[in-house]
């Protein structure tokens, strides 16, 4: 039994301690529920403050280093800040589109996180369908920012909801087919299995040459999915002012802003977790004394580790490329990265196949 | 836990944000004056109504994801049975599905339905 799993465990049996069976469900669900938003609020916080020190670390500037040990509480002062804001909007925009948009950026980011594992069992929500879930709640992300740009009346935000809609439904495609070339490789959809499929080897290693090409695939369309700099178009700061949410203030634009960092983790996650093992530690072949010893670090760290280092190439990958323009993302998608997805299931297809996989 | 967390997921999210914007509402000063809620456009009036004409081209982007969306779906099932079937058939039937779809694909970008100008 793995550590996470006895923590779990734990936790029920103390909650059966203290009530009933049903009275204890319904807390156990709440303290879930908490725990999730907690990790929201402060994976959001802290991948902020990342990304500004990262950008700071390739541009040789210090970055916030002023409020709290080495700028750790600026991002939570700039929370504080946001939340005492006076939200601003237009007269004339749509009122309950405007204020609807957030909920489904956080409810579906939420959900998304939700089927994740951290550790041996320990996600919130582990169906046997967990992959296509995945891909299911994270498109409906699109819906709240067709909404906020359509809701607030403005030109601006207008456009960059459309550029938006169009960029996040292309690049689902690539998403979901390089997910579907590994799930080639597992033979179930359930995230524990993908996991536990890759005890022996990560599905990066088991798949070699066309697990490699979707890896590539996987983390450029992720990076367009969670609109992130080179494929930046939706708010590109030159050409829309802020895009589809110019005319969100305060806490409503904070929402956008931590779905946002919370979207680029959630692919990194599905990343880590798909193609480089999850929480399964690091083995070399037959190396008994090498793999025991990774095996003492545990899963959790070994997930973060992993969900660090691909949020490090998306952060790295917005101080490298320069912004494309729309009908070069279009161009991108439609004729390079789909035909090569197409073509990359066949190949994987093929492999499993004969059977030519570690 | 079980299909309960869809709910449950649906009540935290929707709580930690009419929360957060409720609380915000309350602390938050108000100060009104009469340009405040125009349309942010960097100053300058705005010509026109905002909710502008926007290029037909996003609506035939969104058709043709509507295709290739389904066909995912179609091909979710396959890939999870893939592995547990020992015979040829299953890759000829996707290699000729594939065959289909390619041809689709290439319909619609000899019809330049990508091509932004």
């Amino acid at each position: 039994m793995h550590g996470t799993e006895r923590f779990t465990a734990a936790v029920h049996q103390w909650l059966l301690g203290m009530f009933s069976p049903g009275a204890a469900h319904i807390a156990e669900m709440v303290l879930t529920g908490l725990a999730y938003l907690a990790f929201f609020a402060v994976a959001g916080l802290a991948l902020v403050y990342l990304e500004r020190r990262i950008a700071a670390f390739f541009q040789v500037r210090l970055g916030p280093n002023r409020v709290g040990p080495f700028g750790l509480l600026q991002t939570v002062a700039d929370a504080l800040k946001l939340v005492a804001k006076e939200p601003i909007g237009t007269k004339k925009a749509d009122h309950f589109l405007y204020s609807l948009a957030p909920y489904f950026l956080i409810i579906s980011s939420l959900m998304a996180i939700s089927v994740i594992p951290m550790g041996a069992g320990f996600s919130a929500f582990d169906i046997d369908v967990g992959v296509f879930f995945l891909i299911a709640v994270s498109s409906v992300g699109v819906l709240g920012i067709l909404i906020a740009g359509w809701g607030s009346y403005n030109k601006y935000s207008l456009i960059g909801a459309l550029r938006s809609g169009a960029q996040m439904i292309s690049y689902e495609l690539s998403v979901g087919l390089s997910l579907l070339t590994m799930i080639l490789l597992v033979g179930s959809l359930r995230f524990s299995d993908v996991v536990q499929a890759q005890s022996d080897y990560w599905l990066i290693f088991k798949g070699h040459i066309p697990a490699f090409i979707a890896f590539v695939i996987f983390i450029i369309s992720g990076t367009a999915e969670s609109n992130r700099t080179p494929f930046d178009l939706v708010e590109a700061e030159s050409e829309l002012g802020a895009g589809f949410h110019s005319e969100y203030s305060g806490i409503q634009f904070a929402f956008f802003f931590l779905s946002e960092f919370i979207n680029m983790f959630i692919i990194s996650a599905v990343a880590a977790t798909v193609f480089l093992g999850g929480w399964m530690p690091f083995h070399i072949g037959d190396l008994e004394g090498f793999n025991h010893i990774m095996d003492y670090i545990p899963g959790p760290v070994w997930f973060f580790i992993k969900t660090g280092f691909i949020i490090f190439l998306m952060m790295w990958f917005r101080w490298t490329f320069p912004r494309l323009r729309i009908d070069q993302l279009m161009k991108l998608e439609w004729k390079y990265l789909l035909p090569l997805n197409l073509l990359n299931i066949l190949l994987m297809a093929f492999f499993v196949w004969k059977g030519w996989y570690l | 836990m079980g299909n309960e967390a869809i709910i449950l997921f649906l009540i935290a999210g929707f709580v930690f944000v009419f929360g957060a914007v409720l609380f915000s509402k309350l602390i938050s000063p108000k100060w009104d004056t009469p340009r405040k809620w125009d349309p942010y456009e960097c100053g300058v009036e705005t010509i026109g109504p905002s909710w502008i004409q926007f290029k037909a081209h996003y609506y035939l982007i969104a058709l043709l994801f509507l295709i290739f969306d389904v066909e995912i779906v179609f091909l979710i099932p396959w890939a999870v049975a893939f592995k547990h079937i020992d015979s040829a058939l299953p890759f000829i039937e996707i290699l000729i599905f594939f065959v289909v779809l390619g041809l689709g694909l290439l319909y619609a970008l000899k019809k330049d339905a990508i091509d932004w100008d």
